[in-house]
């Protein structure tokens, strides 16, 4: 048994949100700057060389990369071999963000509540997901979501009969729909099977793979790679103007489902992925 | 489609306005008002600035650290102020800039009252915050980071998606470029 105290992933939670809100990951960069190679519109280029700008600028003046410094959603991976003492995982994470946001000067977006609005004036709470697992250490995977791109996400349940062709086209119908208020290129994050809350859960954790990383499945891999063809294909292009770089990359993520469900669940993401992981 | 760099001051002029055509990069220095969802509520009939060919950000910045002019700052969605922007039209705003999508009626509108449309890529906030050279609060302190801004600018960046005239390059770049 390994003893934690809570505080500890406090601490980690606001590094992580300064982290993830100011430097651009390596993997979003190297997505840009082969898109930046590939983009046939002039005016998409100009934009993908904007955004890699833009990090520079961010991560030389600590400023957030957008201002929009989205919600925070922690993927805590606890071991089971773990006691964690002197406070909850709520709490500490929680009061990880609200001191991120405050002393990394990030745009606090949480709305009291959905209906009568409000801010909750430090962006907490949270979406916090946690799972056991086996081991004796705390993995935190934190993404800081927009909500111009969450808001284009889907979800549709299928039967079990359709086919995979039905499947695509509502993927590129919701990426069609999204067009340029997703700021694109975007990362489509696909969750396929499992139940209706499943699907969605499934595809925002395909965000939490190094972008571009393809299933470890082959037969999902090439389905991404079909899908991402085809969203290419839209000419939507970057911020929409019109070029061949609409996405950076497919994620897909499957799960066994009901005999009678086929749960289809698509997460929208923008250029600016905000992802950062930690381990204690 | 022929692209050109044009420098504009604002609040800008009729005639400027319409010289401005759709993937034209525009390069804005002068005055700029920032409002976004909750103030457009509470706009009504008293505007807090005056509308005669104002320019229009949808925006709201991250906070300023100490000695610094203003947080990030990019677009939000546009298409959530459309509801509201044909009346601002009329009242003589001429530029709205944001990121995404326009409405039919919003064009529409457009075109009757000789507006344009620009687009600043989103996402990319900390870049543009350079542009920036002053920033006061005009109105709805209360909003926090959704307060009405007046920024003074000086060769921000954008570029037109939708002109006076009507065309709208989300629709004509995405053809251009789409494959079948």
């Amino acid at each position: 048994m390994r003893e934690i105290v809570a505080k500890r992933i406090g601490e980690v939670v606001k590094k992580l949100c300064v982290e993830a809100n100011t430097n651009l990951s390596e993997d979003v960069a190297e997505a840009i700057k082969k898109a930046l190679n590939k983009e046939k519109s002039p005016t998409g280029q100009e934009i993908l060389r904007q955004i890699q700008n833009n990090a520079g600028v961010a991560w030389r003046e600590k400023l957030p990369l957008c201002q929009d410094c989205g919600l925070v959603i922690v993927f805590v991976e606890v071991g089971q071999e773990v006691h964690i003492i002197d406070g909850t995982i709520e709490e500490a994470v929680n009061n990880g963000v609200r001191d991120g946001y405050k002393d990394g000067y990030l745009r606090k977006s949480a709305a009291k509540d959905p209906v009568k609005r409000g801010n909750t004036g430090d962006n907490t709470p949270a979406i916090i997901h946690t799972e056991i697992v086996p081991g004796e250490n705390i993995k935190i995977r934190l993404l800081t979501k927009g909500g111009g791109a969450e808001n284009c996400s889907a979800i549709r349940m299928f039967k079990p009969t359709s086919t995979k062709e039905e499947i695509n086209n509502f993927i590129l119908e919701t990426v069609e729909k999204a067009g340029p208020n997703a700021c694109p290129p975007i990362i489509v994050g696909v969750g396929v099977g499992g139940t209706f809350d499943y699907a969605a859960l499934l595809a925002k954790k395909s965000l939490l793979r190094q972008v571009g990383e393809r299933n470890s499945d082959k037969e999902t891999a090439e389905w991404e790679n079909e899908l991402l063809v085809k969203i290419n294909k839209t000419g939507i292009g970057p911020m929409g103007l019109g070029g061949t770089t609409t996405a950076l990359a497919v994620q897909i993520e499957k799960y066994p489902c009901h005999i009678s469900s086929l749960p289809v669940a698509v997460n929208i993401e923008c250029h600016a992925h905000r992802y950062k992981e930690a381990f204690i | 489609m022929k692209s050109v760099i044009q420098k504009i001051q604002s609040p800008i002029t009729d005639q400027a306005v319409k010289a401005l055509n759709i993937g034209d990069k525009v390069l804005i220095s002068g005055k700029i008002i920032v409002a976004r969802d909750s103030a457009h509520q509470l706009f009504g009939k008293n505007l807090p600035f005056k509308p005669r060919g104002a320019t229009l950000y949808y925006a709201s910045p991250s906070p300023t650290r100490k000695g610094q002019i203003i947080g990030s700052i990019g677009p939000t969605t546009s298409t959530r102020m459309d509801r509201f922007t044909p009346d601002l039209l009329k009242l003589g705003v001429k530029i709205t800039i944001g990121k995404g999508y326009r409405g039919k009626e919003v064009i529409a509108a457009m075109k009757k009252y000789k507006a344009a449309y620009l687009v600043v890529p989103g996402g990319i906030a900390a870049a543009n915050s350079k542009y920036i050279k002053k920033s006061t609060v005009i109105a709805y302190p209360d909003l926090g980071s959704e307060a009405v801004l007046e920024l003074e600018v000086v060769d921000f960046p954008a570029i037109v998606a939708i002109d006076s005239k009507g065309h709208d390059l989300f629709v004509q770049g995405k053809k251009k470029y789409s494959v079948k």
